[in-house]
């Protein structure tokens, strides 16, 4: 397998602009002649839907939910950075892309992340243009906030629902197409494999939700738009639905992973309350701005948080970072939780928790000006929790949240498998270890609206039309083996319910792939994982053991099967990675005062990994990164 | 806790349905009604019954997914609560639910729980955006937008589709959902050229989808989980009269 990035020569300010105008073009009376297949419809897929189907491609665009609208980009809080400088605080495309390679942990390529600060200014002219109604000042302009430890304020929002009202946007854009005929959606469908002939992509094999029919598509690209894999931990932030299928698929079909291990985990969740939980609740970041995290002193202190004295709590994180105190990056916060946890001084039923007090700040600007600020907040976590934070300090504890890995992509969002592009959470390219918050968004229209339309129609020009159609032997034999694997996980007919597998399945990747990973919990891992995957193929039970109507119990089964497979690239990532960078924390890779350390010597590289059949480990690839523009150094926040 | 749980089981639209009768027992304060329905159905696949199916995605209420009546109300009783974020601590223990889908003719029902709202979507394709191509916009600061028209367009822009406006309403009309939407984009002056079009398409395609009309009985304002008042369909009616003597 060769990774060939494809970056372009040139000034870094200048690549995008000068390998646009070497693309190829279409002519417009023969786009309509091409037909498109995306694959989700959230930012990513639902941005580049339209904006193709403008262009005058033909697309069918496929979705898992009702409706295009319910796609999981739905659920982001907190906003979308762009260098806009509106608050005249010295912000540039160039500071954007400087802090998104740094926040990423030096682990992203310097030419996408460029483009995609270059790009971020256009993706708010578009939204405003949509009639997304970000906050705005008195004066009539954009209101901006800092956001995630962020120097300058370049984070755009409309309140805690910024992904909804984007999404909302993407979804009009995407409606006007569909009412006009040029785009054909398919919801209720899951994509269960990709069709590869000769190397390139021809197009998809779906199960309808519905009526369970299994049929393929045949299309010139495919685009996947699918998301992440937060969910290979049964317990995150993601909707129930999301999954790793369409990606997986991709990658059993030749398509390389890259940076699985890259997860990240977001320091202020619920807690967990017990075994019936199906999925964990954000809490936004921004409440780190006011509210002081803390634990007793002493482990097993079972008294409640008012009855313990300031002078027996320990405010850890002001404690170890004195410079940036409660406002650390995501990933040393939420590390530092579960160390307190692990000295068992974790607070709540479950000991997984912390208290995040805003005592101080009730004191210092009054419960008013709180509930301003945090009101909508302070509610949600009553309405699940029961609990009035005003008056007792709120619990929380971090959570899987986005997933840095994805399907490895060159500068065109191409995957190894030509004429397969993978945009948003599902690729790997932007982020490097780390996400950076309020970039997600960013991310996901940037690839959409201006990326892939431009690099998709560079590949239709060269490569010309798909001439394999759905009748041939390609098509069929993809087709036979999704029947097939669909019939062998309703006939196994064994006792256990695939919510129980993936329950099973995320504690096991979160013990040993979580937080904290070291050599001997990844290596039991791989040994717990086959043993797992076995029992699931010959002890599952699903019902209605049928597949003409409607059979929720067999889309999940279908998609944990997947999940169990990946768990093992995944795990076999984080072993290879004896570094710790962002999200990936290698114990054995640690300072003496316990921070990450990175190992640029050895590992300033994408780790691309091959398919070798199940069970057997992947075939490792290395992209060297190569660093042109910004000088490598130690991420400290003391 | 421990509930007796009434719930609506059809296989499809074209067998008849009926209530049944199971048994939630055990179950912790803490879970959501969600999680209550997975636990049932977790028992009754290993019992060898076939689950119960139900629509829902997110669990944080924003993705609009889920929704059936609980005793007779959309989403539960509690007010500004999706289903997701139902709680059974808000249930007396003992306490018999009854669950059904949402009911409206343009809503057919698929299986169980679970309904078709795909005309919501119609609606939308109608007319429901401002038609504008990627890459042709203004810079974002060129047309300043007052803070509280801005704030306003927010409000309404908050709905998410679920549908349970039209579930609580008697005529089963769609109004309330689509007034958010040309409320949305009639307050900001990027939406003023299609906005008399827009508004005489969107109420169009509801009619032609099945949706009743409005005859202010208000129960889609109680039952919208986002709090969207019904003011904003006297908006949208006037909008539709002027649009009749502007064009």
């Amino acid at each position: 397998m060769e990774l060939d990035p494809k970056i372009p020569a040139g000034p870094i300010d200048q690549k995008w602009e000068r390998y646009k105008f070497q693309l190829k073009l279409v002519n417009p009376a023969n786009k309509r002649k091409f037909n498109i297949l995306v694959v989700g419809s959230g930012l990513a897929g639902g941005s580049t839907a339209a904006t193709l189907a403008e262009l005058g491609y033909g697309v069918d665009c496929f979705c898992y939910q009702d409706s295009p609208r319910r796609a999981h980009s739905i659920a982001a809080q907190g906003g979308i950075n762009a260098s806009k400088n509106y608050q005249n605080d010295g912000d540039s495309d160039y500071r954007l892309f400087y802090d998104t390679i740094k926040g990423g942990d030096y682990r992203s390529r310097e030419a996408n992340v460029y483009r995609l600060a270059e790009l971020s200014g256009n993706i708010i002219d578009q939204c405003v243009a949509q009639g997304v109604p970000f906050a705005r000042e008195y004066g009539g302009l954009l209101a901006n906030r800092s956001f995630g430890g962020a120097q300058v304020s370049r984070t755009f929002y409309a309140r805690g629902q910024t992904g909804q009202q984007l999404l909302l946007g993407a979804y009009s854009a995407l409606s006007r197409q569909i009412g006009l005929g040029n785009v054909k959606m398919h919801t209720r469908t899951e994509m269960l494999d990709l069709v590869v002939v000769d190397g390139r992509a021809r197009g998809i094999v779906v199960r309808d939700m519905v009526t369970g029919e299994v049929r393929s598509w045949a299309g010139d690209a495919v685009i996947l738009a699918t998301g992440g894999y937060s969910n290979v931990f049964y317990l995150s932030t993601n909707a129930k639905g999301c999954n790793v299928t369409a990606a997986y698929r991709a990658h059993k079909r030749g398509a390389a992973f890259a940076n699985p291990c890259y997860t990240q985990i977001h320091p202020t969740c619920i807690p967990v309350t017990g075994e019936h939980q199906s999925k964990l609740t954000l809490m936004s970041e921004s409440l780190r701005n006011d509210g002081r995290i803390w634990v007793p002193r002493d482990a097993d202190d079972e008294r409640r948080p008012g009855a313990i004295p300031e002078e027996e709590r320990d405010y850890y994180l002001e404690r170890r970072y004195p410079a940036f105190g409660n406002l650390v990056p995501r990933d040393v916060a939420s590390r530092a939780a579960k160390l307190v946890c692990d000295e068992s001084r974790g607070v709540g039923d479950t000991g997984l928790g912390v208290y995040l007090d805003f005592k101080t700040a009730i004191g210092r600007l009054g419960e008013d000006a709180i509930r301003e600020k945090y009101g909508n907040l302070f509610h949600m976590y009553e309405k699940i929790t029961a609990e009035n934070p005003y008056q007792s300090p709120m619990r929380i504890y971090p959570a899987l949240h986005y997933t840095m890995g994805g399907l490895w992509v060159d500068y065109n969002l191409e995957a190894t498998i030509g004429g397969l592009f993978v945009l948003g959470e599902a690729n790997f390219s932007d982020h490097g270890a780390n996400r950076l918050g309020a970039s997600a968004l960013m991310q996901g229209l940037a690839d959409g609206y201006f990326i892939a339309p431009a690099t998709v129609g560079d590949y239709l020009a060269r490569e010309g039309a798909n001439t394999i159609t759905t009748e041939s032997q390609g098509f069929k034999s993809t087709e036979t083996e999704v029947n097939e694997k669909i019939k062998r996980l309703l006939n196994i007919k064994g006792e256990r319910t695939p919510e129980s597998f993936h329950r099973e399945l995320g504690k096991i990747v979160w013990q040993h792939c979580g937080m904290g990973r070291n050599e001997a919990g990844l290596k039991q891992a791989l040994e717990e994982l086959p043993k797992l995957r076995d029992e699931f193929w010959k002890n599952l039970k699903v019902l209605p053991a049928r597949n003409d109507q409607v059979n929720q119990t067999l889309e999940k089964a279908g998609r944990v099967a997947d999940l169990l497979e990946f768990a093992e690239v995944m795990v076999a990532d984080a072993l290879n990675r004896t570094e710790s960078c962002g999200g990936h924390f290698r114990e054995e890779s640690q300072t003496e005062e316990g921070e990450a350390m990175r190992d640029d010597e050895n590992f300033a590289y994408v780790a691309a990994w091959e398919h070798a059949g199940v069970g057997e480990p992947p075939v490792l690839h290395k992209e060297q990164l190569a660093f042109e523009e910004v000088s490598l150094t130690q991420r400290s926040y003391k | 806790m421990n509930f007796t749980l009434k719930v609506w089981r059809q296989k499809n639209p074209n067998n008849a349905g009926r209530f049944r009768t199971y048994a939630a027992t055990d179950i912790s304060s803490d879970t959501s009604f969600l999680e209550m329905l997975d636990i049932v159905n977790e028992q009754l696949i290993e019992r060898g019954d076939d689950p119960i199916a139900f629509d829902h995605d997110c669990r944080e209420g924003i993705c609009g997914t889920c929704g059936c009546v609980i005793n007779g109300f959309a989403h539960g009783h509690q007010e500004g609560t999706t289903l997701c974020q139902l709680h059974m601590r808000s249930f007396d223990d003992g306490q018999v639910i009854w669950i059904e889908p949402w009911r409206a003719r343009a809503f057919p029902l698929i299986t169980d729980l679970m309904v078709d709202r795909s005309s919501f979507d119609t609606i939308i394709q109608a007319g429901g955006f401002i038609s504008i191509r990627t890459g042709s916009p203004p810079d974002g600061n060129a047309i300043p937008i007052p803070k509280d028209e801005s704030d306003a367009a927010f409000e309404a822009a908050a709905c998410i589709g679920c549908g349970a406006c039209v579930a609580s309403c008697p005529n089963a009309s769609a109004m309330l959902f689509v007034s958010a939407k040309i409320t949305q984009l009639g307050l900001v002056p990027q939406g003023q050229p299609e906005r008399w079009d827009r508004v005489k398409s969107m109420v169009a395609a509801m009619e032609e989808a099945g949706f009743g009309a409005c005859t202010n009985h208000g129960e889609c304002e109680a039952a919208c989980p986002k709090e969207i008042p019904m003011d904003l369909i006297a908006r949208l009616n006037r909008d539709l009269v002027c649009s009749m003597v502007k064009k």
